[in-house]
């Protein structure tokens, strides 16, 4: 390359002949630069927030659904726990790459894969804690006239809240982590900053942190709602 | 009184220099309009959104790779200063899952080498890849043409793959070109990118042509050609030539010359759908050669050095090339 | 692409093509090298297995003697509890990368790597597993005379052995997904199909992902079969 170039050249090609950086280096954490750059993991951590909000509720919409049908029907409990069961043991990564020639690239697939991961374990849970209601709150509960729903609303579902509740807590937790994967079918969260400087020690350190610390956010949010909605319990965990 | 008047004369000298530096400073970045930015003949002139163009949807893809995503990036934030309604699929993977991107309709259009192109989608032998960037580029675009596809003007600068190991390994095993590696190839281990094991201009072209056998072909993910260099762990690595790496640290890498011509040079062209063009407008086809004109080899590494070496983001680095060269309004 | 009617058919055609790609080699999608066939799916299966065996003796080793004995002792919830959140929130990509950062990639050093996977669910269920155990069934057997550590081997395994075998289980499905991403950096498991979709196309990625799916659920069923052989017949104490 000529020195005329170099004199054209608009765009300063800089002199990186002096000692390297910190991150130039690739030292093993540069707090320096996460100072300065820590806006570039902004939108990641929004769409990760986006990716697993949106799974574990519709995860939970879907296993409360079945669960409910599981207790009205009992037999059917078994296979349900089978099929969830299935979907939960599939590696995700291999369930993406399945749902891609259907729906495509996009968060969506990574939605659908993410949620279908959640479910095993919130209907598992779902159904454990409704069937450890003791038969006496059952028995109570018709002896004072409730009906099948108002004892389900009233008396089963609440008493069932703790295990529902780590359900919850556990599958959230879980899809923080799982989430990171979106980026191979394009559906961003922070697996994008990690794949795309993939040898850059401070960046993977940076993002998976971040990533642990978003799945801490979420369950200790769930245990406050735990102890906000069953106040008769004093939650020890 | 006299030590007052030198004290009053030194702070005016001061302030006058202050002046001066500042406003050296703040003319010093009004650059555009000048011509001939990067030393590649390429105009800078700025780009002008039309509103025309906001009912018209692009995006943009690209494959998986540093210079790829600069790319992609150079090209996505033009468009939209056009005024176009942009997306971006950045970091598709490899060539035949972005064209695969491509014909489907995932995305609109993406850069690829002109070398690749025609060895991987059309089968032509490396040694028959044009050396000249714009016979090569005229070939590209009649066969993607065949396929309702086309392609536009080229890049200044052209980029290969190559065999590239540390200067201590050239040395001692005495590696200047590639066929020096035969003989001493069986014991050596090589590290490529996933989709290098079925290239002609990569492990394809080193086994047949060059007719080495190697201890182990290891494929790993294009963001790790250089560190598995350093950590030892490979022997030798399949490295682009527009590299940071190789001029940043030029004494620590070496790349072994292609004496067989297995690696042929591409310049990119942006390859897209005619329907998009159609429907884009002329302003498609002109920004993306504008914003590209810059692009010399020199200013592609130092591009890429500001992502691999620099650690920003490749946005952010498109962004800074686009303004630096006055496309964009600074 | 969802709205497309001929989906099912299409989704047929690729299954086929998919279970093609598990028995018969061809050409890769850049047409140059041979893919595919029972003899490149054994090689890729034997390595994912052996990697996750692997790890999970090398989880096994670390987590459960220490959970045992916490849970024994009823010693250290708090450790014990808050690794096994803490292992759950690991994402695999940013451990996969840190591994490639900072150590030689081989098959020891992935199997180092999933151990962060595989010890929190061992160690949290070894510990919530003997320590449930009845207090009144370990106070008895202390009164007649056992030590510490028959009270160990007799009574709180195979009484714990349900919740153990469930974090062995969780342990492994993390390890097997995780080294479903390995080929990233070099160790080739079954996942390459599926990382490597320029390679193996579309037919490959599907077998990949039903390879991988195969193994997973087969290595569950296996994990079940031996938990329930451990803890029949019934829940008698195990003679020495």
């Amino acid at each position: 390359m000529t020195d005329v170039a170099l004199l054209l050249a608009q765009v300063e090609i800089r002199d990186r002949s002096g000692p390297p950086s910190c991150q130039q280096a690739n030292d093993f954490f540069c707090p320096g630069w996460v100072a300065e750059n820590y806006d570039r993991y902004v939108d990641p951590v929004l769409q990760h927030l986006v990716l697993v909000g949106t799974s574990v509720a519709a995860g939970f919409a879907i296993a409360f659904a079945l669960a409910l049908l599981a207790h009205r029907i009992h037999w059917l409990a078994a296979p349900l726990l089978a099929v969830t069961g299935v979907l939960y043991t599939v590696p995700s990564i291999a369930f993406f790459f399945l749902l891609l020639p259907i729906t495509g690239l996009g968060r969506t697939t990574a939605i659908i894969a993410l949620t279908a991961f959640t479910l095993q374990i919130l209907f598992r849970n779902i159904v454990t804690g409704l069937a450890n209601v003791p038969p006496e709150v059952r028995d109570a509960g018709r002896g004072m006239g409730l009906t099948e729903r108002q004892l389900l609303w009233r008396a089963e579902l609440p008493l069932a809240l703790p295990e529902i509740f780590a359900g919850l807590r556990i599958a959230t937790v879980s899809t923080v982590a799982l989430a990171t994967l979106a980026v191979f079918v394009s559906g961003g969260g922070l697996g994008v900053p990690i794949y795309e400087q993939l040898t850059f020690k401070t960046n993977v350190i940076f993002a998976g942190g971040l990533c642990i610390a978003i799945a801490m956010a979420f369950d200790l949010a769930l245990v406050t709602a735990q102890r906000a909605v069953t106040p008769w319990l004093r939650v020890t965990t | 009184m006299r030590n007052d008047k030198v004290r009053w004369r030194a702070l005016l000298v001061l302030l006058a220099s202050l002046a001066l530096v500042i406003g050296v400073a703040a003319c010093g970045d009004d650059d555009d309009g000048s011509d001939d930015g990067g030393g590649g003949g390429g105009s800078t002139e700025q780009i002008q959104s039309n509103p025309d163009n906001g009912k018209v949807a692009i995006t943009v893809g690209s494959k998986n790779f540093t210079e790829q995503l600069v790319l992609g990036e150079i090209y996505a934030q033009a468009l939209e200063a056009a005024g176009y309604k942009v997306e971006k699929k950045l970091d598709l993977g490899s060539e035949l899952i972005a064209k695969k991107a491509l014909e489907t309709g995932e995305i609109s259009g993406y850069p690829e080498y002109v070398s690749t192109a025609l060895t991987s989608f059309f089968g032509v032998e490396p040694g028959q890849v044009p050396s000249n960037p714009q016979q090569g580029a005229a070939q590209a675009r009649a066969e993607f043409e065949k396929e309702g596809l086309t392609s536009f003007a080229p890049t200044p600068f052209a980029s290969a793959n190559a065999v590239g190991t540390l200067k201590e390994t050239a040395d001692k095993l005495g590696l200047t070109k590639v066929s020096d590696l035969k003989g001493k190839s069986q014991q050596l281990t090589l590290y490529g990118s996933p989709e290098c094991r079925q290239r002609v201009d990569c492990l394809v072209g080193l086994e047949g042509p060059y007719g080495l056998t190697f201890k182990e072909f290891k494929p790993v993910d294009i963001g790790l050609r250089y560190s598995v260099l350093d950590k030892g762990q490979a022997d030798l690595s399949i490295l682009f030539t527009t590299d940071a790496q190789l001029a940043a640290e030029a004494d620590k890498y070496v790349i072994l010359e292609d004496d067989k011509q297995v690696f042929p040079a591409g310049n990119v062209v942006f390859v897209t759908d005619r329907a998009t063009v159609k429907k884009a407008g002329p302003d498609y086809q002109k920004t993306i050669e504008l914003v590209q004109s810059g692009l010399t080899e020199a200013v592609m590494q130092e591009l890429d050095a500001r992502v691999d070496i620099d650690k920003e983001t490749s946005e952010k680095v498109a962004g800074d090339y686009l303004s630096e060269e006055g496309y964009i309004g600074g | 692409m969802i709205s497309d009617p001929n989906i099912p058919a299409a989704a047929l055609d690729l299954f086929g093509d998919a279970v093609d790609f598990i028995f018969n080699e061809q050409q890769s999608q850049g047409e140059q090298v041979q893919v595919g066939g029972l003899e490149q799916v054994g090689e890729l299966a034997w390595e994912q297995l052996k990697v996750t065996l692997y790890a999970l003796a090398l989880s096994l080793l670390i987590a459960l003697p220490a959970g045992v004995a916490l849970g024994h002792m009823r010693r250290g919830e708090g450790l014990a509890i808050s690794i096994g959140n803490a292992g759950r929130a690991v994402p695999e990509l940013a451990l996969i990368a840190l591994l490639a950062a900072f150590l030689d990639v081989g098959m020891f050093s992935l199997a180092l790597a999933l151990c962060v996977l595989g010890v929190p669910p061992i160690l949290t269920n070894s510990f919530v597993g003997v320590r449930g155990v009845d207090r009144n069934a370990v106070d008895a057997a202390r009164g007649m005379g056992m030590t510490e550590t028959e009270i160990i081997r007799k009574i709180e395994l195979p009484l714990a052995v349900p919740t153990i075998m469930g974090g062995v289980r969780t342990a492994t499905i993390n390890i097997v997904a995780t080294a479903t991403i390995a080929p990233l950096v070099g160790v080739l498991t079954l996942g390459d199909f599926i990382i490597s979709r320029n390679v193996y196309g579309d037919a490959g990625v599907l077998a990949g992902a039903i390879l991988v799916a195969v193994m997973a659920l087969a290595l569950e069923l296996a994990l079940a079969g031996l938990q329930r052989a451990m803890t029949s017949p019934g829940l008698r104490l195990t003679r020495t």
